[in-house]
């Protein structure tokens, strides 16, 4: 249905004069045109397409757009602050957590909603936090890797 | 100074402006005929270039798919050119500004590249110390050059920069003979791991990939797509489609699009085409396919051969059939392309291994001239060998060049599974024996449909045949037309993922009936010492203690020699025998791969490789009835998640008396058997189809206790 739907997205307010019931990843990529979040598979099996709403993870590519109105949103975009990466993006290149970078986006915002759950995750933890994304270039130890070097260090509590 | 002659390259070197210019060749990726690159001068396939501001750019058709070469070739170019890492510039698979190139495939890029770049980057290095020298009112060898700078010996204040010596100069030179390479113990930039130079853009989402330009106008285009492989269109009604608002429908022959501004739009309207297919009685499928590979391979080929089977000893002989279902390559960006064509050129993002070849189709589809085609490669979002091949670029480009409006084709993930090259599914027969003392006295290899790569032995066996039928190998085309009910092309390593699979299992069957340790066994049989080196590292590095198989413990061991390295890995895993689960605990691999230019990138490539193996190994199989790809997204198509991956430890064996080798396809070849010969080791069963599902294994540990 068309209607006016407002958001805060990344910080910052937003308001779309759309249908109401295009898919979140679409209106991002389209008309935000915001093209760190990722079409992967559009079923919400790969994870590619995940994004923060109201503080928990989101396969944008099977969120409505009304579902978000009035959510504070987080997308890749928006996880360095003032020119400053966040810890997990630091991580990531540190430990060389990525090759192809396709999954990347989804994969540190999803490692951002499990730390801001829980702060210390055991290994495990982390893995089957994890678990719902893919990747196919076979990063995934270095990104528990990365997501274990960050679990636990003081600072940055968004 | 040797200036350019031949017009192609003035024109060339036209375009490229002043200051210093390097062009080199490129032997393995030259094109067999000239016709291939319109255009480009003939002789070489990239170039290094210092311009004014003292920037080294380096422009190569090679292209940036997760394995890091954006990062390891700048290390090459900085290292013999003696400037900063973070000075070089990359300008990768962009066909205005890069000359000729093949592609990226092959494990290619550092062993072919990487010699020929570091040769330009020392010819520049000499360009630079002659220009300095005069410059500074030296001989050149008092010069030394570091950091972008050319500095008297002994008198650090009498210098000047690349940029004061590369501005208002006009060089060109070609690299005509073998450069001097500094030595490895001279290296402060190779042999080094310095962060990824794509880390920033990857982790912030700014990264773009084929599907992420935006153009102003630009329709996203659903296509229709037929419901098999050899399907023919006879009749599609798009008279629904038509009457929604904003839907731009094109029918040309083939080719039937359904355009709109919004993506969702377009599938909407195109799921509203109503379409009649005559069909192909379908026959084949994932269990049936394997007689049909036997019987339609076509007569073999030899590849190697020596001694006499027919006398050689069979005091002990094995015969072993090994199989391989169809492989998806499955890389998470799927094939998207946006195209912008006008009536004087076009222009098309790709999301391709191949930019060149790709940009040549399309020009072909447009009824162009190559040259006024301009194909741009992003960032690749993961290839594999799948990337080489597709014809979504060739899509937009005719359906922007129809409507008038750039036009971006994004390929659904059933698209992608349907369209995909799968690698091929594949059958090797092997008859083998020892000899009454327990060695390999014959070795009669036949390998079916999967290529030659990885069928030849690195062991010692004095009587030998190796045969391949219905194969293709490094990616040429399939001699057996409609041997596979779909297509079918290069996955990473072709070929030799079941090559290895069915030799290392094969010769672990020979040592459990020795009753010989498999470390033991292989050693008996090695000669090459690079290959007993890394088998002796990988034995330390995973703590293997002797023992015959199968003793219970888990634990395999697989060998390898691919594009140039030498590889050993062994896995330890823990089968549920019960249910036939295999879980992989613990893999340990080591590869001599010559010199070693970035640690840190080899290790994620064979890490990368490892995980991506443990797929073919254990769950991935495309499913099909006939040409009906059955599988159509990660729901029933299982990649390894997380909760798959062990922990892999890599060993990178030192040797640096050797030229970089390849290394994103080494590791990943061992994957299938060092996992079949643990699974044997854990539980006696000897697994002779890929992948290992529980199914499978369950089968085979009730078999074996039978």
């Amino acid at each position: 249905m068309k209607s006016i739907v407002q958001f805060n997205l990344n910080g910052r307010p937003v308001s779309l004069d759309t249908d109401d019931d295009r898919m979140l990843l679409w209106v991002l990529r389209t008309d935000l045109a915001l093209t760190g979040t990722k079409y992967g598979c559009g079923e919400g099996i790969c994870g590619a397409c995940t994004v923060v709403v109201n503080g928990e993870a989101r396969r944008s590519c099977l969120t409505p757009l009304k579902q978000v109105a009035g959510a504070e949103l987080l997308t890749i975009e928006g996880l360095a602050r003032d020119g400053h990466l966040h810890p997990l993006q630091q991580a990531f290149i540190d430990h060389g957590a990525f090759q192809c970078g396709y999954c990347t986006s989804a994969m540190l915002l999803d490692a951002y909603v499990l730390l801001r759950d829980d702060p210390r995750p055991s290994r495990d933890k982390i893995i089957s936090h994890m678990d719902r994304n893919l990747c196919r270039c076979g990063a995934h130890q270095r990104i528990v890797d990365a997501i274990e070097h960050v679990s636990g260090k003081p600072g940055d509590p968004r | 100074m040797i200036v350019a002659s031949d017009i192609d390259r003035r024109d060339f070197l036209g375009l490229v402006g002043g200051g210093i210019v390097i062009l080199f060749g490129l032997n393995p990726s030259a094109p067999s005929t000239a016709a291939e690159r319109p255009g480009y001068p003939s002789d070489f396939h990239a170039y290094l270039a210092i311009g004014a501001n003292g920037r080294v750019t380096v422009f190569s058709g090679k292209i940036e798919m997760g394995q890091g070469v954006t990062t390891s070739l700048a290390q090459m170019a900085a290292e013999e050119l003696g400037v900063d890492l973070a000075s070089i510039d990359m300008v990768l698979g962009d066909t205005d500004k890069c000359p000729w190139d093949m592609g990226t495939f092959g494990s290619m890029s550092t062993r072919f590249f990487g010699p020929a770049l570091r040769a330009a980057a020392a010819k520049a290095r000499a360009v630079v110390t002659t220009l300095a020298a005069a410059k500074l009112g030296v001989p050149a060898d008092r010069l030394s050059i570091e950091n972008g700078m050319a500095s008297v010996a002994g008198e650090p204040t009498r210098r000047v920069s690349f940029a004061e010596l590369s501005d208002g100069v006009r060089i060109a030179e070609m690299v005509t003979q073998a450069a001097v390479l500094r030595s490895t113990a001279d290296f402060t930039v190779m042999g080094r791991s310095p962060k990824r130079l794509d880390g920033i853009e990857k982790v912030t989402g700014s990264a773009k990939y084929a599907a992420d330009i935006r153009l102003p106008g630009m329709f996203y285009a659903r296509l229709l797509r037929p419901p098999l492989h050899g399907a023919v269109l006879t009749q599609a009604d798009t008279s629904a489609a038509e009457k929604l608002p904003g839907v731009l429908v094109i029918k040309r022959d083939d080719l039937v699009a359904v355009l709109h501004a919004d993506p969702e739009a377009a599938a909407s309207a195109r799921a509203q085409i109503h379409a009649d297919w005559r069909q192909p009685e379908a026959t084949l499928n994932q269990d049936t396919i394997f007689e049909h590979l036997l019987a339609h391979a076509g007569a073999p080929t030899q590849v190697a051969a020596k001694g006499n089977l027919a006398t050689a000893s069979a005091a002990k002989p094995f015969e072993t059939v090994f199989q391989k279902g169809y492989v998806a390559h499955a890389p998470i960006e799927p094939h998207a392309a946006v195209a912008d064509v006008r009536s004087d050129g076009a222009t098309v993002w790709a999301s391709t291994q191949t930019p060149f070849p790709t940009r040549d189709g399309i020009a072909a589809a447009l009824g162009f001239d190559p040259k006024l085609v301009r194909v741009i490669t992003p960032f690749v979002g993961g290839g594999f060998g799948g990337k080489s091949a597709g014809g979504q670029a060739v899509e937009a480009a005719r359906l922007s060049q129809i409507c008038g409006k750039p036009v971006q084709v994004e390929r659904t993930r059933a698209e992608e599974f349907f369209y995909d090259t799968f690698d091929p599914a594949a059958v090797v027969k092997i008859s083998s024996a020892l000899d009454q003392d327990g060695r390999i006295s014959r070795w009669d290899y036949q390998v079916f449909a999967a290529g030659e790569r990885g069928a030849t032995t690195f062991y010692d066996i004095p009587n030998l045949r190796i045969l391949s039928a219905g194969g293709m190998s490094y990616g040429d085309a399939p001699p057996v037309k409609d041997l596979h009910p779909f297509a079918v092309g290069p996955w990473r390593a072709p070929g030799a993922n079941m090559n290895v699979f069915a030799t290392e299992s094969q010769i672990d069957i020979m040592a459990a009936a020795a009753g010989v340790d498999p470390v033991a066994f292989r050693l008996k049989h090695l000669g090459d010492i690079r290959m007993r080196g890394v088998l002796q590292a990988a034995a330390d590095a995973f703590g293997w203690r002797p023992a015959a198989g199968p003793s219970g413990r888990g634990h395999g061991i697989a060998l390898s020699s691919d594009a140039g390295s030498f590889v050993a890995t062994m896995a330890e895993v823990k089968v549920d025998k019960a249910s036939g689960k295999v879980t992989v605990v613990r893999m340990v691999c080591a590869q001599d791969m010559g010199i070693i230019v970035n640690p840190e990138g080899a290790r994620m490539q064979i890490e990368g490789g490892l995980t991506m193996g443990l797929g073919y190994a254990l769950t991935e199989e495309v499913r099909f009835q006939g040409g009906e790809v059955l599988d159509q997204n990660f729901d029933s198509y299982h990649l390894p998640r997380f909760s798959a991956v062990p922990r892999i430890e890599v060993v990178l064996v030192r040797n640096n008396e050797l030229a970089p080798q390849g290394c994103g396809e080494p590791a990943i070849t061992t994957a299938g058997a060092v996992i079949a010969n643990a699974v044997f080791d854990a539980t006696g069963a000897r697994m002779l189809r890929l992948p290992m599902t529980p199914k499978r294994v369950a089968a085979a540990i009730a078999m074996a206790d039978r």
